[in-house]
C-alpha cells in the first residue's frame, strides 16, 4: 500500500461548476438577502440579477426599509439563491448557492447600468426600480458556496 | 397561430379565439348580409404582445395594488389609466409590428378603418355589459391603426371592465382580447334598430341621424325615431328630434362634428320606405340569429350596410345597486362637458354665492323660536338641493380633467401617466387663496408680539382692533376654518379655531414658496399643443382650458357647497343653544332639529399590536410625488386638527376642503379615500407635498405619534422605526 492517499481527481472541472452556478443564477429570479444589526440577523426576499462574470449581484429596494438601515450600519451580506420548489425530491435534486460579500448603493452612471441589467431580468419592476426613493445595490461576491446532492458543498472563489 | 385571420377562416366555434364580435361578423358575411370587410387579430396576438417585456406581470402588479371590489370609482379609473399608459408605451415584440403593418396595408391600403374590440367574454351569457371596451372609427395610417390596436387591447382592463372584473372572470393570467379591423364605411346617414322593442314586443324601433353612426350610439346627437308595427310592416309613428343641428363626419386623425347644412337639417335622414327597409334588415338579422337583435347600420350611396348585430339583451346596464357604475358612466364627451361647464360657471356658482350671502344676512338671534324652526327647515331644504346639484353636475364635470388626461397620454405617451396634472396646477384654487391670506395674517403675528399675546389669550378685539377687523373679514370671506369637521357644534364659535391656527402658524418661520417638483408646465403645454396637427390645435387648447376649469372646480365646489352647509349648521347650533337654555317654543325647535345629523362616532384606533399584529408598510396610490418622514397626526375629531403641528404627517379618512388650511404645515398626507385626482391629491400636488391616498383603514391602523415615512412616488407608507 502506498503512504499518503492521493486526493481524488475532481469529478468535474472548474468550468463545469462555474457553468452550473451561472445557470442557477440566470434561472432564478429571487434570492434571500441576509443582513444584520448589532448581531441580530435579518433575512428577506429580493428580486435580483447577476453580472455576466457572476462577481456582482444587483437588487433594488425602497430606502425606508430595515434592510437599508442594516446595510448602512454594516454592508456585509449573504445572498441565498436556490432552485428548490417545495417538493420532497428537492432534498436530493435541488441546488443552492450562498454568495458572501459586501453591498454598496449605486449612483449615477453605475446605477443606470445596474438598473439596465436588473430590468432586463425584471421588466415588470421598471416603475418601482426607477422611482427616486428606490435604492439600487450591488453586492460584490467574494465567494459562493454551491450545495448539491443534499450535502455536497463546493466553494467557488472569484477573482478579487 | 397567424397574426391576423380572414373572415372565411372564422367558424361559429371560434369565439374563444376571435371573440364574439368577429364570430358574428363572419356569420353575417356568410349569410349574405352586406357587412364591411374585415380582418381579425386573434387573442393570441394580444398574448404575444403582453408576454414580451414583462407587460403581463406589470398588469398583474397593477391589479394587485388593491382588491377591485374595495376600489372607489376614482381608483378604478386610475388603475385603468395606468394600464392604458403601459399599453401605449409598450413596444411590439420584434417583427410583430412590421408583420402587422404589412398585413393591414395589403388588405386596406391607406384607407380609413374602424378598429373594434372583440372580447372573448363580451356578450357571453350572464356577462353582457355593453360599452366595456374601446372601439375607434375613421382611423387612417399604419401608425394610428397600431396605436388604436394597443388601446383596444388595453380596454380589456378599462375602468368599467374592472368594475365587473369578477362577473367577467377577468384574470391577468388568462384573459385576452381580440381585435377587428374593419373597412370604414362613411355613410351619409346611420343609426341603430331594435328588431323588437324589449318593452313592446309587437314593435320595432328605428333610430337615425345624419352622419356617422358613433354619434347616435354615444347619444351625442338626438336621432329621428320611427316606431314600426312588426306584424303589418307599417310605421306607427315618426318622432323627429327637437333639432337636427350637427353630424359626425370623418376628419384627419379621427372624426369631428360639423353643423348640419340647412338643406339636411330640414328633413329626416330616412324616408318612410327606408325606415321600413332598416326594420327589415334587423328582422332578417333576428331570423338569422334566432333571437331579437339590436343592430347598427349605415346608409352609403343608397345601400344599407350592417355594421353590427347583437342580442337586444346586450345593451342593458350593469349590475344594479353599485353606485360606482353610475359614476363611471358619467364619462362625458368634450361637447357635453362644455355645456356642463357653461351651466356651472354661468349659473350654479354665482347662485351658490348669492344663496350663501343671503343666508348669512339673516339675523338668527332676532328670530322667534318658531321662526328659527322654519329657518332651519328652509336651510336644510336648500342644502339638500345643493347636494343634489353637486352629485348631478359638479361630480360629472370632474371627468373634464380625466378626458384631458386620456388625450394627453395618447398624444405624448409620458412615462408618468399623471404628468398632465402639471398643466392643470396653479389655477387659482379658492383654498389656496385662503391659505395665502392665512399666511399673511400669520406673518403679521410674527412681526407684532402683542398679537401673539392676544391670540394666546383668545381675544384680540380690545388689544388690536385693526387685526380683529382683518380676522372678521377673513371669516366673512372663507368661513370658519374647522367648521366642517366632526363636531359640528364648534361651528358657531367661529373665531376661536382661527385664533388657535394663527398662533400655531406664527410659531414657526414663514414657509416661503414651496415649489412643486416636476416638469416645467410651460414646456409641457407647448409639447401638448405641438402634438396636434395645425387644424386641431384650437380644439386641443379648448380641451386644456376645460380641464383647468374642471381641476379648479374639483376643489372649489366643496367650498361653495360647504358655505351653504355652514349656514345650516349655524342655524341648528342656534336652535340647540335655545333648547339648552329653555326655549319658549320647545316643540317647534325639537321638530326642526330632529332631522339634524349628529356627528357619528369616530373610528377607534387600533390598539398597540392588536392581536399581535402591527402594520409596517401600507400600500396606497402614489397621489403626490415626494418623500418625507414625520410623526403622524391622525385626524379623528375636530380637536385633533387643532393640535396639528408643523412637520407632522396628516393622516385622515378623507381630506375635507375645510382641512386644507393645515396642509402647508404638513410634511406629508396619508388618506384612506383613494384616487389620484381627488381633492387631497390635488391640494398636495399644488403644494408639492408627498401624498399617498387609498390606504385602507389608514385612520384605524396608524396612531398619532407613530413615525411615518411617506413615499409619494411608490405609494408606500412605512410605519415605525424598523427596530429589530
Amino acid at each position: 500500500m502506498s503512504g499518503s492517499p492521493t486526493p481524488p481527481p475532481p469529478a468535474e472541472g472548474a468550468e463545469e461548476v462555474r457553468g452550473l452556478l451561472a445557470r442557477l443564477l440566470a434561472a432564478e429570479r429571487f434570492a434571500v438577502l441576509a443582513t444584520q444589526r448589532e448581531g441580530q440577523p435579518y433575512a428577506n426576499l429580493v428580486a435580483f440579477a447577476a453580472s455576466e462574470d457572476l462577481s456582482t449581484l444587483f437588487f433594488v429596494t425602497p430606502r425606508a426599509t430595515r434592510k437599508v438601515e442594516n446595510l448602512r450600519r454594516d454592508p456585509r451580506v449573504a445572498l441565498l439563491v436556490a432552485d428548490s420548489r417545495n417538493r420532497a425530491a428537492d432534498l436530493a435534486a435541488a441546488a443552492a448557492a450562498t454568495g458572501i460579500g459586501e453591498a454598496r448603493e449605486l449612483e449615477g452612471a453605475a446605477r443606470a447600468e445596474a438598473l439596465a441589467r436588473f430590468l432586463a431580468r425584471h421588466p415588470a419592476l421598471e416603475e418601482f426600480a426607477r422611482a427616486p426613493t428606490c435604492a439600487a445595490f450591488a453586492v460584490r461576491i467574494r465567494r459562493y458556496l454551491l450545495v448539491r446532492r443534499f450535502q455536497e458543498v463546493t466553494e467557488v472563489f472569484l477573482d478579487p | 397561430m397567424s397574426l391576423v385571420l380572414e373572415p372565411q377562416a372564422i367558424g361559429p366555434g371560434d369565439r374563444p379565439v376571435v371573440g364574439g364580435k368577429a364570430v358574428r361578423l363572419a356569420q353575417m358575411l356568410r349569410a349574405g348580409f352586406r357587412v364591411p370587410g374585415f380582418l381579425c387579430l386573434p387573442a393570441d396576438a394580444y398574448r404575444r404582445f403582453v408576454a414580451a417585456g414583462g407587460l403581463a406581470e406589470r398588469i398583474r402588479l397593477e391589479l394587485s395594488r388593491k382588491d377591485a371590489a374595495a376600489m372607489r370609482w376614482e381608483e378604478l379609473w386610475d388603475c385603468a389609466t395606468r394600464i392604458r399608459s403601459l399599453f401605449l408605451r409598450h413596444p411590439f415584440p420584434p417583427g410583430m409590428d412590421g408583420a402587422l403593418r404589412e398585413l393591414l396595408a395589403r388588405r386596406f391600403g391607406d384607407g380609413p378603418v374602424a378598429v373594434r374590440s372583440s372580447a372573448l367574454e363580451e356578450d357571453a351569457p350572464g356577462a353582457s355589459f355593453a360599452g366595456l371596451h374601446a372601439s375607434f372609427v375613421a382611423v387612417s395610417g399604419a401608425e394610428a391603426v397600431l396605436e388604436r390596436i394597443r388601446l383596444v387591447w388595453a380596454s380589456l382592463w378599462s375602468d368599467a371592465a374592472l368594475l365587473y372584473r369578477r362577473e367577467l372572470g377577468l384574470d391577468p393570467g388568462q384573459s385576452a382580447m381580440a381585435v377587428v379591423v374593419q373597412e370604414m364605411v362613411a355613410g351619409e346617414a346611420s343609426g341603430i334598430c331594435f328588431s323588437q322593442d324589449p318593452g313592446v314586443p309587437s314593435q320595432a324601433v328605428v333610430e337615425a341621424a345624419w352622419g356617422l353612426n358613433q354619434a347616435v350610439v354615444d347619444g351625442e346627437v338626438e336621432p329621428d325615431r320611427w316606431i314600426v308595427d312588426r306584424e303589418h310592416r307599417r310605421i306607427l309613428e315618426h318622432r323627429p328630434p327637437a333639432r337636427r343641428g350637427r353630424r359626425l363626419i370623418p376628419a384627419p386623425g379621427g372624426v369631428r362634428f360639423e353643423a348640419l347644412p340647412a338643406a339636411l337639417a330640414g328633413r329626416p335622414p330616412l324616408s318612410p320606405e327606408e325606415a321600413l327597409a332598416v326594420a327589415d334588415l334587423a328582422r332578417r338579422a333576428e331570423e338569422h340569429f334566432g333571437e331579437p337583435q339590436d343592430i347598427e347600420w349605415t346608409r352609403s350611396g343608397g345601400v344599407f350596410v350592417l355594421l353590427q348585430s347583437r342580442p337586444t339583451t346586450a345593451r342593458r346596464g350593469g349590475a344594479g345597486g353599485d353606485s360606482r357604475a353610475w359614476y363611471l358612466g358619467l364619462r362625458r364627451s368634450f361637447e357635453n362637458l362644455k355645456r356642463l361647464r357653461a351651466g356651472i360657471e354661468g349659473q350654479r356658482i354665482p347662485e351658490a354665492e348669492r344663496t350663501a350671502a343671503e343666508l348669512a344676512a339673516v339675523d338668527l338671534a332676532h328670530l322667534a323660536d318658531a321662526e328659527l324652526a322654519l329657518e332651519i327647515e328652509r336651510r336644510r331644504a336648500i342644502h339638500r338641493r345643493w347636494q343634489e346639484i353637486y352629485t348631478a353636475e359638479f361630480i360629472p364635470f370632474a371627468h373634464g380633467m380625466r378626458l384631458f388626461g386620456e388625450v394627453y397620454n395618447e398624444r405624448l405617451k409620458p412615462e408618468d401617466p399623471y404628468e398632465f396634472t402639471a398643466l392643470l396646477r396653479r389655477g387659482g384654487l379658492l383654498s389656496l387663496e385662503r391659505n395665502r391670506v392665512l399666511e399673511h395674517l400669520a406673518a403679521l403675528v410674527r412681526e407684532r408680539p402683542e398679537l401673539a399675546a392676544c391670540l394666546a389669550a383668545g381675544d384680540c378685539a380690545a388689544a388690536a382692533p385693526d387685526f380683529q377687523k382683518e380676522l372678521e373679514s377673513f371669516l366673512l370671506r372663507f368661513g370658519d376654518v374647522t367648521c366642517e369637521l366632526g363636531g359640528r357644534a364648534l361651528c358657531a364659535g367661529a373665531l376661536r379655531p382661527l385664533l388657535h391656527l394663527l398662533h400655531e402658524m406664527a410659531r414657526r418661520p414663514s414657509p416661503g414658496p414651496r415649489d412643486a417638483p416636476g416638469p416645467d408646465a410651460g414646456r409641457l403645454e407647448q409639447a401638448y399643443l405641438a402634438s396636434f396637427p395645425e387644424e386641431r390645435r384650437q380644439e386641443a387648447a379648448e380641451l386644456l382650458d376645460l380641464a383647468r376649469a374642471s381641476w379648479r372646480l374639483r376643489d372649489d365646489d366643496n367650498l361653495h357647497v360647504g358655505r351653504i352647509e355652514a349656514r345650516l349648521r349655524e342655524a341648528e347650533a342656534e336652535g340647540r343653544r335655545r333648547l339648552a337654555a329653555g326655549a319658549a317654543d320647545e316643540a317647534a325647535l325639537r321638530g326642526a332639529l330632529a332631522a339634524a345629523e349628529e356627528p357619528g362616532p369616530s373610528p377607534a384606533a387600533a390598539g398597540d399590536g392588536e392581536g399581535g399584529l402591527r402594520p409596517r408598510q401600507l400600500r396606497g396610490q402614489p397621489a403626490g410625488p415626494g418623500f418625507a418622514r414625520g410623526p403622524a397626526r391622525v385626524i379623528r375629531a375636530a380637536g385633533d386638527l387643532e393640535r396639528f403641528r408643523a412637520g407632522e404627517v396628516l393622516v385622515c379618512d378623507a381630506i375635507d376642503p375645510r382641512m386644507t388650511h393645515v396642509v402647508p404645515l404638513a410634511a406629508a398626507i396619508v388618506e384612506r379615500r383613494g384616487g389620484m385626482l381627488i381633492h387631497g391629491a390635488i391640494i398636495a400636488r399644488e403644494y408639492g407635498i408627498p401624498c399617498v391616498t387609498g390606504v385602507p383603514e389608514a385612520v384605524r391602523l396608524i396612531r398619532t405619534g407613530d413615525l411615518l415615512a411617506v413615499d409619494g412616488y411608490l405609494g408606500i407608507v412605512t410605519v415605525g422605526e424598523g427596530e429589530l
